[in-house]
């Protein structure tokens, strides 16, 4: 007598029920979305473009979807993105939110983001390359895989850059298994599309091209106010004045990173704070603790024609 | 001044120990403050006391007979460091909805046993006192092992983990069946029951208790011919088998002679019953260890002292011995088979079989929080009346580290031996599958088994077959605070 | 023959959807998955060759099955493979779930050999058929 006796019967699964009609509306609270795009705005300042870009995806998502129930969408999307900026400008953050997007709106089935660049996926030598995506890629299934600076994955003026053969692997996951990961390349605008005109199998790939504008100096002001608060410090008015104009100043500068400046900037006010606190003779209060003055802010280097930065740029 | 405060101790002394009759709870027997130490044993008493005998008096008494304590008292107490060796009596709480009973918390020093001994440890707690005079009856309900003592003892031989390695088999109950009829088939017919068996899908078969070396099958025709079908079951499977060789013999020299046997000829496991006795289950418990085998003990005789609820010793008293005297396999109640169990009781069974820290849970009968110092896990047995159409609730209320046995439920098969192990393995691993794909058993249960059946003729027998056959009785032993029937669909 | 190790051999043979189902539960349980391969399937051999490292630190099943088809595209139809999940947890510290996922086309079993000893006593052999010829050219 053989272990499995009779051939096995197949399940007849029973169709799933087409409905009349659909409330979007409904359907969009539901999901959730609001609470996402809700915490997107209070975590990001500006960035309207990008904010909008995003609530159209999610229509179109939403959309799909319904689609799919009346029976008229056959294949599952597209939903690689590209998002091209400079440094600072929210594409990680914004990321996370759209990997959250995907998962409640059920396209991705986890929702984790793994965030990744060239060292994490290019080996060292000889058949290493192959081992590390696809360690990666097996991490990121089921959620969204961010390729930060995905250019430096090519390398043309080297030909056996192990670069290439990453890139024919991530291109062949991101074609076979749309279900099982989506994939966001993200860099410097310019140095992006290079790269997608060396690599129209990646261009091709990607359905959303997402831009992300550099900040105005009013937002990047906002931003400094917004990282103080959650660190619950704040300026004195003469310190905003002369944090206006040190954004002023920094963003004309080379290496400017937007949001990332600015965080930076306000790390080295806390240390000349902190420093200021400790070298003077009175006991503190805790209004002293709080407050970051002018002189914090003066002491950098940008008033005198430098670069503020720690460490020293190469 | 000072002389009065010599004094005065030394009059309080002398009234103590003067010869004569005294109260037991005067000698230091009853000590409501007392707190335990994290190294005592404790244990709690289940007393009845004859009418007119005051439940403090009374529990007090057990702590002293189960301790130092005679009728009378004795001169040569003061020879000894007596305070400590007395059992303390700390606590007497009403049995809820019992009245005339109580719960007595008894704390006893470490000192008082003898490392590794199951023998000496129960000697000293229910050596004497069960017989009591002034007690109608005497259940001793749990006990507290304090990790001092659990870490002299071995514990189990293999432990579920090694012994699923040795077997390779991960992630679902074991399947056994007990041979019948259980008394008069030859060594050679024997054999037979175990091959279809083993072949049809089981992974053991078992002796039962009773079989031994009758007029009618010499011990070694039995053990010859069984190895003969674990074989060959083998190799038609490419799977372990195994079956439990009961060595259970009149004597010690017999029984190692019959295991060694068992070694020889390649068997993975040997079997004894409870009732030879603590020191000789410890003994085989070491031979295991020694010679790689697994022990598999089967409760014969435990009903007689751990059923009723006013007298005699709780079942998971004895589990805990168990653990400690070194058996990896324990029979622990199915709850919905033919044989008494309570589904709380038996979950607290089962937790003390497998857990490595099992919390008090006074519904599941668990007076104390029991740790085991990654003592090795004992495999609770199911055994008793169940059949395939009772997977879902099996592997619901016992989960997967269990041996269930189908014995009547595989040898009664309509289309035979070889089917009815089919079904019971097809059930089995169709609900598992269920269960890990976040199926609710309970619920969908009877439809699973039914989809599996589809593809298999023998399930579909067997569901037919004893549908309607489940044992609804009220059990026993429940516990005390959350009073139930037992739960049987 | 249909060999029967591991925890579903009696059911038909899983489809990849059923696979995936019971890996998302081990990594749900926080057990890694593991992918292993054999053309010599004697019940004691324990050591089947490992198609990489368990798998530790991937969330989705998804992850798992991409791996299962490339071990797949190199053995699939020659060899046995199956997936086994462990558990780190003390006292434990071993498998918590092991089967077959792929077999060979061809199962031609076990052969039992009996080598006649003292008393009545016989020494038992299992052999796989297949075991005859060398590895990597059994199936």
């Amino acid at each position: 007598m053989d272990a499995v006796i009779d051939d096995p019967a197949l399940a007849t699964e029973a169709a799933p029920k087409v409905p009349d009609s659909i409330d979007l509306r409904a359907e969009f609270t539901a999901s959730g979305l609001a609470e996402v795009f809700d915490q997107l705005d209070r975590e990001l300042v500006g960035l309207v473009p990008v904010k909008r870009r995003l609530r159209e995806i999610g229509a179109l998502l939403l959309v799909d979807t319904a689609r799919r129930r009346f029976g008229l969408e056959a294949t599952s999307p597209t939903l690689h993105m590209s998002f091209t900026g400079n440094p600072g400008t929210g594409k990680t953050t914004v990321a996370l939110r759209m990997a959250e997007i995907l998962h409640r709106l059920g396209y991705v089935r986890k929702g984790h983001l793994v965030t990744v660049t060239r060292d994490d996926l290019v080996g060292q030598y000889i058949g290493h390359t192959a081992p590390k995506t696809k360690e990666i890629l097996k991490k990121a299934m089921g959620g969204v895989l961010f390729i930060d600076e995905a250019y430096y994955l090519y390398r043309p003026e080297n030909e056996r850059d192990y670069g290439q053969e990453a890139i024919e692997i991530l291109l062949q996951v991101m074609e076979n298994q749309r279900d099982d990961l989506v994939v966001i390349l993200a860099g410097y605008s310019d140095r992006m599309e290079r790269f997608f005109t060396a690599n129209p199998g990646f261009r091709s790939r990607v359905a959303h091209h997402v831009d992300f504008p550099d900040y105005s100096a009013g937002e990047l002001d906002a931003i400094g106010a917004r990282i103080l608060d959650t660190m619950n410090y704040r300026m004195s008015r003469e310190a905003e004045e002369a944090f206006k104009r040190y954004v002023e100043l920094r963003m004309q500068q080379p290496h400017f990173a937007n949001g990332r400046s600015i965080r930076n900037a306000l790390d080295r006010a806390r240390l000349r704070q902190a420093n200021r606190l400790f070298n003077s003779d009175r006991p503190v209060t805790a209004d002293d603790l709080v407050t970051i003055t002018a002189e914090d802010i003066l002491a950098s280097r940008v008033f005198s024609g430098g670069i503020d930065s720690y460490p020293p740029l190469k | 001044m000072n002389a009065i405060d010599k004094t005065k101790p030394t009059e309080e002394k002398r009234s103590r120990y003067s010869a004569g009759v005294m109260e037991y709870r005067k000698m230091g027997y009853w000590q409501p403050d007392y707190e335990p130490k994290d190294t005592d044993v404790i244990a709690v008493f289940r007393i009845t006391p004859q009418d007119g005998v005051d439940e403090i008096e009374a529990s007090a008494a057990v702590a002293g007979e189960s301790s130092t304590a005679t009728w009378t008292v004795v001169w040569t107490d003061r020879l000894t460091a007596c305070d400590k060796y007395r059992a303390k009596c700390y606590r007497v709480d009403p049995v809820p909805n019992g009245p005339g009973s109580w719960f007595a918390y008894i704390a006893y020093d470490l000192d008082l046993f003898e490392n590794g001994s199951i023998a000496n440890l129960s000697a000293s707690i229910i050596g004497n006192v069960f017989g009591f005079k002034p007690l109608k009856a005497l259940r001793l309900e749990d006990m507290r092992l304090p990790v001092a003592y659990i870490k002299t003892f071995d514990g189990p031989a293999t432990g579920i983990v090694v012994e699923r390695e040795r077997l390779d088999k991960f992630g679902r109950p074991l399947l056994g069946a007990t041979v019948k009829p259980k008394l008069g088939l030859s060594g050679r017919n024997y054999g037979r029951v175990v091959y279809e068996a083993l072949k049809g899908g089981l992974d053991f078969t078992k002796d039962d208790e009773n079989i031994n070396s009758q007029q009618f099958m010499h011990w070694r025709d039995r053990f010859l011919y069984c190895m003969e079908a674990v074989n060959k079951a083998q190799a038609a499977s490419g799977e372990i088998k195994g079956t439990y060789l009961n060595v259970t013999a009149g004597t010690m020299e017999e029984m190692y002679e019959r295991a060694e046997f068992a070694k020889n000829l390649g068997s993975s496991i040997v079997m004894i019953d409870l009732i030879i006795g603590y020191t000789a289950i410890q003994s085989m418990a070491k031979w295991c260890r020694r010679n790689d085998m697994i022990l598999h003990l089967h409760r014969a005789g435990h009903s007689t002292y751990t059923r009723q609820k006013n007298h005699g010793v709780s079942f998971r008293v004895i589990t805990k011995w168990m653990r400690l005297a070194g058996v990896d396999h324990i029979h622990a109640g199915t709850v919905v088979g033919k044989l008494e169990g309570d589904p709380h009781t038996t979950k607290g069974y089962y937790d003390l079989c497998r857990e490595d820290f099992v919390p008090q849970n006074l519904a599941h009968g668990i007076f104390f929080d029991q740790p085991w110092a990654s003592t090795r896990k004992l495999m609770p047995v199911a055994s008793g009346g169940i059949h395939a159409g009772q997977m879902h609730q099996l592997i619901d209320l016992l989960g997967e580290d269990v041996v269930l046995q189908f014995g009547g439920g595989t040898i009664g098969h309509p289309m035979g031996i070889q089917a009815g192990a089919t079904a019971n393995r097809v059930a089995l691993e169709a609900m598992i599958l269920a269960r890990n794909e976040g199926r609710d058993l309970l619920g969908e249960g009877p439809e699973i088994l039914k989809e599996a059946a589809r593809h298999c003729m023998p399930l579909k027998q067997a569901l037919e077959t004893w549908k309607d056959v489940t044992f609804n009785y009220t059990s026993t032993d429940t516990p005390d605070f959350v009073p139930q029937a037992t739960a049987a669909e | 023959m249909r060999l029967t190790q591991g925890a579903f051999s009696f059911l038909p043979d899983l489809t990849d959807e059923q696979i995936a189902k019971q890996v998302q539960y081990c990594i749900d349980k926080g057990w890694a998955v593991n992918i292993e391969f054999t053309d010599d399937p004697h019940p004691r051999n324990t050591y089947w060759e490992l198609w990489g490292h368990p798998m530790f630190d991937v969330p989705d099943a998804a992850g798992v099955m991409f791996e299962l088809n490339e071990c797949r595209k190199a053995y699939k139809g020659r060899h046995y493979i199956r997936l086994s999940a462990f558990d780190a947890t003390h006292t434990w510290e071993s498998l918590r779930l092991s089967f077959l996922t792929d077999r060979p086309t061809e199962e031609p079993g076990f052969v039992l050999e009996r080598q006649e000893i003292e008393g009545r006593s016989i020494r038992y052999t299992t052999r796989a058929y297949a075991a005859n010829r060398p590895e990597g050219a059994r199936y």
